[in-house]
């Protein structure tokens, strides 16, 4: 039976999206959008191919009985614990190498190299996270930790903090721009290992794979979407805008779903769909990037926070500050002015993140309204703050309309473009 | 497959080369107003009065076309720069401050002469509240005579007889004045009226050539060709002999490519496949006009219609200078009937009845910042055409001239979104 | 009850006319006259005095402040839009407006113009109203402006089951006189004494009138001035200065008062310029809408909004600078107003050319940040005080 593929080049984040005949999703490749465009499809593609096969170890398990499917879902996380872990050892070396090239950089690399040793010992804890969530990035995992491991050498004067945090932040985007060609097999040998397989359980997996290798994956096609779509070297009917990939996936996600919003890190889409997800009407935002996603990471920023963390702080807010302006160039005044004048850090982050959702609001309504069911997507639908006053806002203009967001939802165009693929392959 | 084929010699625009001609010997003789003692009035195209100009033995200059040749042929951001240098405001009209810019710069025209300074400046207030300010400010530079022509907005859908006759009599009792003072002659009213008739013969013409595109597929572009095609009526030529040969030159040559069932001429050639007929509202964007152009015929798109090509006057709808007799009134009657003296009702109703009328398949706004008297409500009549359709439009946002707010992936990114919507509704 | 504690009353009351959204003055005036319209115009100028004598309450319709959440108004809207119109349809589909029985839009620029027909599509069956002033000012633009406040004054008063009245007209005009000359004092007194009357003040005492009855708004600020003038306050070591570009979209609160703490009395202004649109008494002999027409023509205050005929707006300027012994200029214009902004380079030209300095920026009615006009106004001032120049 053959397989589709969708890769979705977004502006920050390229997904992969691999689906079987049934329509039934197989696999899921994320990577940050680097330099290339064409490297962040390959990382991508390679990712949910690998993915794939997990997934058809797991259903070749699964055929033997229930225990056997809770195996599978163990290996896939051991699979990927030991995915990361080999991308921690690359980026070692090549941190330690330049941490070497700096004036005084052997004290430092030493150092350095005892603070990967550190991480590398933890990997299973420090990995478990991407391994339950696919939608986490392994740059921002390892990052936070490697900060604050930094932070706490610097301060205890053993390394400079410049220097360390120089050699990283280069190495990691050199990585993220690397395609890797990791073998099944091999990493799925060590994977088990790591985890402490006992001997009847890897004995099982080794001819669950045997079976699964029999029989190679074929993409018989590919459908490319997002931003950077045309950088794809597809030919043009293997090329659909995401607005179109945006509607059908997330009908795919809610079969209910009639009115889409998107917010991704460079623009927002209101889409309307009709019962089959066709789109029937569509607007997108301004030129420039107020209100996106690309906002909320210049807060974070200013405000020194993980990305992930200000739609929980902003959720203990008392009231919020009414921000009139989500113009990314200003953020960061408009921040430090109400700081200035007292107001409270997570009342403020509650008011940006208002005047976020009044401009998706404005956007839905250009658009032709908010019906229902309602499916919100994107990277910023992981933010629980713009969730709850978006959910409160609808309801007060359009009524009680049901709200979808959906765990794997960053993948809901690439999700679209496979389902294209499979209507092109089929007609 | 290409969108395009070459299109043969016999099949190109034989119309374009006549209207180059006819721009060359004007500017020409703008150029030698100095040994000539001809005179100059610089106006606007919507509402224009150009058969009262050419009565007067004056020359007509208009700098909304100055700017938007600027803008073709990238001379637009210095000139805005130098604008906004001089302390105009990034917000407000680019056709404005390139003019301006142009000015500071020493005048010089699209064919690289210099233009002569106005003598009169003939105000025509006419749909767009910026004409005013920019007149205004062209008055300081000059320290000539204006005339003032107020045109009231036809608010309410149709234009009241009230309009009508404080429009003639502004004629009569200011303009006029104003044009014999300057030109030192004495305007002959008869002689206006037979003017405004040859106006008609020409407007006949450009009438049939823009209703081609009601044919599939369309012999014609209504909106990137058509904008030259309506070059010579909207300007210095109208109520000319040569705009009547241009006109009757064209609908020859658009004839013969309906009659061998050819598309449009694009600057790629011919348009092989009609797959998209749109309509469109709202200017286009100069400074990358054919990237802008390029979008559209690569997809194969064919605009049949487009309100832009109505700023200077609704021909399609039946509006004949001199059907009037009274030739003040005729003009009066021009003024309140252009495109950008419609209410917003009557602009939605005329959309409304083009995509009916022309068979399409969808429609597209182009907003442009500069311009807010189009702008400003298009997001309102969209869904109000929406609506009475039941097709869905799209909406990109550009400008006139200044390339800052110019971005093709941008545009692109929208058009094709929307075409593959249209594709996927027609397939579904 | 001490003269300022009655000052704080009748300045609490403005305020909250002020942003009282949901318009409670004019369904208070509602109930009070059974069966009488209540008629919204925008800015700049509309002839209140005509819908007045036709028996409704003229509303001034000044945008949203920055107290309406836009959503639906930025729907109808680019990015490059004023935010004037925003809040006003966001205000018209939360149903704020319905209590009023139509709408007046004067033809100040083309985005106004173009709300009017913004209006015919989203609120078909309302009245809505387009009045054309007059940019051919003369007898001829006179007589076709006179037409036009005929049928405004037919069409209201049809509303208000009242037939047209010469009288009432005339009667309205004069009402209209006393409100003229109450705020003429109120402008007087601030060019004269401004440590007596903030800015902030005089916008919140001037803008009450756009939603009061006229006798009541006229008792209002003639109450006001003379409680004003007994205040004993020092003057400051502040600069004076005109603001000028704000006749539109008006300025938020905290604006005002940041200029003022930055070191300048602001001793004159065009806000609320519709009320003070035309200069002196309005004669109404016995063609009262005649009057109005010709006093359009000839004691029209000078604006951007208005065709410049003979005298340049920029000499204008300058005369009203000087007359005020003011320091200097500050431009307030909100982003994308065409008609302030296009003047702003002549009006700047004519100030250096009289050696007046000036300073400009650009707001919006819901603008929250003000550390950027602090710091320019303070330089400015601190400048001008230290140098007497800048």
């Amino acid at each position: 039976m053959g397989h589709y593929l969708g890769i979705d080049l977004g502006s920050t984040t390229t997904k992969a999206v691999l689906i079987d005949g049934a329509g039934k999703v197989q696999g899921f490749g994320l990577t940050n959008t680097r330099s290339s465009y064409e490297v962040a499809a390959a990382i991508a593609r390679g990712e949910a191919l690998a993915d794939a096969q997990l997934s058809r170890i797991e259903a070749e398990l699964s055929r033997l009985g229930q225990s056997a499917a809770e195996l599978g879902a163990e290996v896939r996380r051991a699979y990927r614990v030991e995915v990361a872990a080999g991308r921690l050892a690359s980026l070692r070396a090549r941190t330690l190498e330049l941490a070497r090239a700096t004036p005084k950089g052997d004290g430092a690399a030493q150092k350095l190299e005892a603070l990967f040793a550190k991480m590398l010992a933890d990997a299973t804890p420090l990995f478990s996270p991407l391994a339950a969530d696919r939608s986490r990035f392994f740059r921002d995992v390892v990052a936070a930790r490697f900060l604050s491991e930094a932070e706490e050498l610097a301060q205890a004067r053993e390394i400079s903090f410049e220097l360390a945090m120089g050699a990283f932040d280069r190495a990691v985007v050199e990585m993220e721009n690397t395609e890797v060609a990791a073998e099944l097999g091999p990493t799925l040998e060590r994977a088990m290992a790591r985890a402490r397989f006992s001997p009847a359980k890897a004995q099982a997996v080794a001819e669950a794979r045997g079976a699964v290798e029999r029989q190679p994956l074929e993409v018989s096609r590919m459908v490319g979407t997002g931003y950077g779509r045309q950088r794809l070297p597809f030919p043009k009917e293997q090329i659909r805008s995401e607005i179109l990939c945006h509607g059908l996936g997330a009908h795919a996600l809610f079969s209910k779903t009639r009115t889409v919003l998107d917010i991704g890190g460079q623009d927002t889409k209101a889409i309307q769909v009709d019962e089959q997800g066709v789109v029937t009407s569509f607007q997108m935002n301004d030129r420039c990037a107020a209100g996106c996603g690309r906002y909320l990471g210049y807060i974070a920023e200013e405000m020194n926070l993980g990305i992930h963390e200000l739609g929980p702080l902003a959720l203990t807010a008392t009231r919020a500050v009414r921000i009139s302006s989500t113009c990314t160039v200003f953020a960061g005044v408009e921040l430090r002015e109400r700081l200035s004048l007292g107001e409270r850090r997570e009342n403020i982050l509650l008011g940006l993140h208002r005047a976020i959702v009044l401009r998706a609001m404005s956007l839905l309504a250009r658009s032709g309204g908010v019906k229902d069911e309602f499916t919100f997507t994107g990277g910023v639908a992981r933010n629980p703050a713009v969730v709850r006053e978006l959910q409160s806002l609808i309801d007060r203009h359009y009524g009680e309309r049901r709200l979808n967001v959906h765990s794997d939802s960053i993948y809901t165009g690439a999700l679209g473009a496979a389902l294209f693929a499979q209507r092109q392959g089929e007609a | 497959m290409s969108a395009t084929r070459p299109t043969t010699s016999a099949q190109k625009d034989i119309s374009m080369e006549r209207q180059k001609a006819m721009l060359a010997r004007h500017f020409q003789e703008l150029s030698k107003v100095r040994e000539t003692g001809r005179k100059v009035a610089y106006t606007f195209v919507p509402g224009n009065l150009t058969e009262l100009i050419s009565e007067a033995g004056m020359l007509g200059v208009y700098p909304e076309i100055n700017a938007l040749q600027s803008g073709m042929r990238q001379r637009s951001a210095d000139f805005i720069h130098e604008a906004e240098r001089l302390g105009h405001n990034e917000d407000v009209c680019t056709y404005v401050k390139c003019d301006i810019g142009m000015l500071t710069k020493g005048n010089i025209g699209p064919t690289g002469e210099k233009l002569p300074p106005p003598d009169l400046l003939l105000l025509s207030y006419t749909g767009c509240f910026t004409f005013m300010k920019w007149f205004e400010l062209l008055r300081r530079e000059y320290h000539c005579e204006i005339a003032m022509l107020h045109v009231p907005y036809a608010a309410d859908g149709q234009p009241t007889e009230a309009m009508r006759q404080y429009i003639a009599k502004q004629l009569r009792n200011e303009v006029i004045p104003k044009f014999e003072k300057v030109s030192g002659k004495k305007l002959d009213l008869d002689s206006l009226a037979a003017r405004l008739r040859r106006s008609a013969l020409a407007e006949e013409d450009l009438s049939w050539v823009l209703e081609s595109a009601k044919k599939k597929p369309s012999p014609i572009d209504a909106y990137f060709g058509a904008v030259y095609y309506v070059g010579p009526i909207f300007t210095a030529f109208r109520g000319g002999e040569d705009c009547i040969g241009y006109y009757r030159a064209l609908r020859q040559e658009v004839k013969s490519r309906l009659e061998h069932g050819e598309g449009p001429v694009t600057p790629d050639g011919t348009l092989a496949k009609e797959r998209f007929r749109l309509v469109v509202e709202g200017p286009p964007n100069w400074t990358h006009f054919r990237d802008f152009w390029k979008i559209f015929y690569e997809e194969g798109v064919v605009f049949v219609a487009s309100t832009y090509t109505k700023v200077g006057g609704l021909y399609d709808r039946g509006f004949r200078h001199g059907a009037e007799k009274d030739p003040l009134l005729s003009l009066a009657d021009y003024c309140l009937s252009c495109y950008t003296n419609l209410s917003l009702p009557a602009r939605v109703d005329l959309l409304e009845r083009y995509v009916r009328e022309y068979a399409a398949d969808g429609f597209i706004f182009n907003s442009i910042k500069s311009c807010k008297s189009f702008s400003a409500g298009q997001l309102v009549m969209l869904r109000e055409v929406e609506k009475r359709t039941g097709i869905p439009g799209a909406f990109i946002e550009s400008d006139l001239v200044d390339p800052r707010y110019y971005s093709q992936a941008n545009i692109k990114n929208r058009v094709e979104s929307y075409l593959q919507m249209l594709d996927q509704r027609r397939r579904a | 009850m001490s003269a300022e504690q009655e000052l704080e009353r009748l300045l609490d009351r403005c305020e909250r006319i002020y942003g009282d959204v949901a318009l409670e003055e004019v369904k208070a005036w509602k109930a009070a006259h059974p069966g009488r319209p209540a008629i919204g115009h925008l800015p700049v100028y509309v002839p209140r005095e005509v819908i007045h004598a036709a028996g409704a309450l003229p509303v001034a319709l000044q945008g949203g402040g920055d107290q309406v959440d836009i959503v639906r108004g930025d729907a109808c809207f680019q990015s490059y839009i004023c935010h004037l119109p925003r809040s006003t349809v966001e205000l018209g589909l939360q149903g704020e407006l319905d209590l009023l029985e139509g709408l007046v839009f004067p033809s100040t620029c083309d985005v106004i113009r173009n709300l009017s027909g913004i209006w015919q599509l989203l609120f078909q069956g309302k009245y809505v109203r387009y009045l054309d002033l007059p940019q051919a000012l003369n007898d001829t633009g006179g007589l076709f402006y006179l037409e036009d406040l005929e049928g405004l004054m037919n069409d209201v008063a049809a509303r208000a089951n009242q037939k047209p009245d010469k009288a009432a007209v005339a009667a309205s005009i004069r009402l209209y006189n006393r409100n003229r000359r109450a705020l003429q004092l109120l402008y007087e007194l601030r060019a004269e004494a401004p440590q007596l009357v903030a800015a902030d003040e005089a916008f919140l005492v001037a803008r009450a009138g756009g939603q009061m009855e006229v006798s009541a708004h006229s008792d209002l600020v003639e109450t006001f001035v003379s409680l004003a003038r007994k205040r004993n306050r020092r003057k400051e070591d502040r600069i004076r200065v005109v603001a000028i570009g704000a006749f539109c979209e008006q300025p938020p609160l905290g604006l005002l008062r940041t200029l003022e703490r930055s070191g300048c009395y602001v001793v004159d202004d065009d806000l609320n310029l519709g009320a003070r649109w035309i200069q002196g008494d309005v004669e109404p002999g016995d063609f009262p809408l005649k009057a109005l027409s010709k006093a359009y023509l000839v004691q029209s205050t000078w604006a951007s909004v208005r065709f410049e005929d003979e005298q340049f707006r920029g000499d204008q300027l300058v005369a009203r600078v000087k007359a005020l012994r003011a320091d200097g200029v500050i431009f307030a214009a909100p982003s994308f107003c065409d008609p302030a902004l296009l003047d702003q380079p002549p009006l700047q030209k004519a100030l250096t050319d009289a050696n007046l300095p000036f300073i400009s920026f650009k707001y919006a009615e819901n603008t929250g940040q003000f550390q950027g006009f602090r710091e320019q106004a303070g330089t400015f001032s601190d400048s001008l005080k230290l140098w007497g120049t800048t």
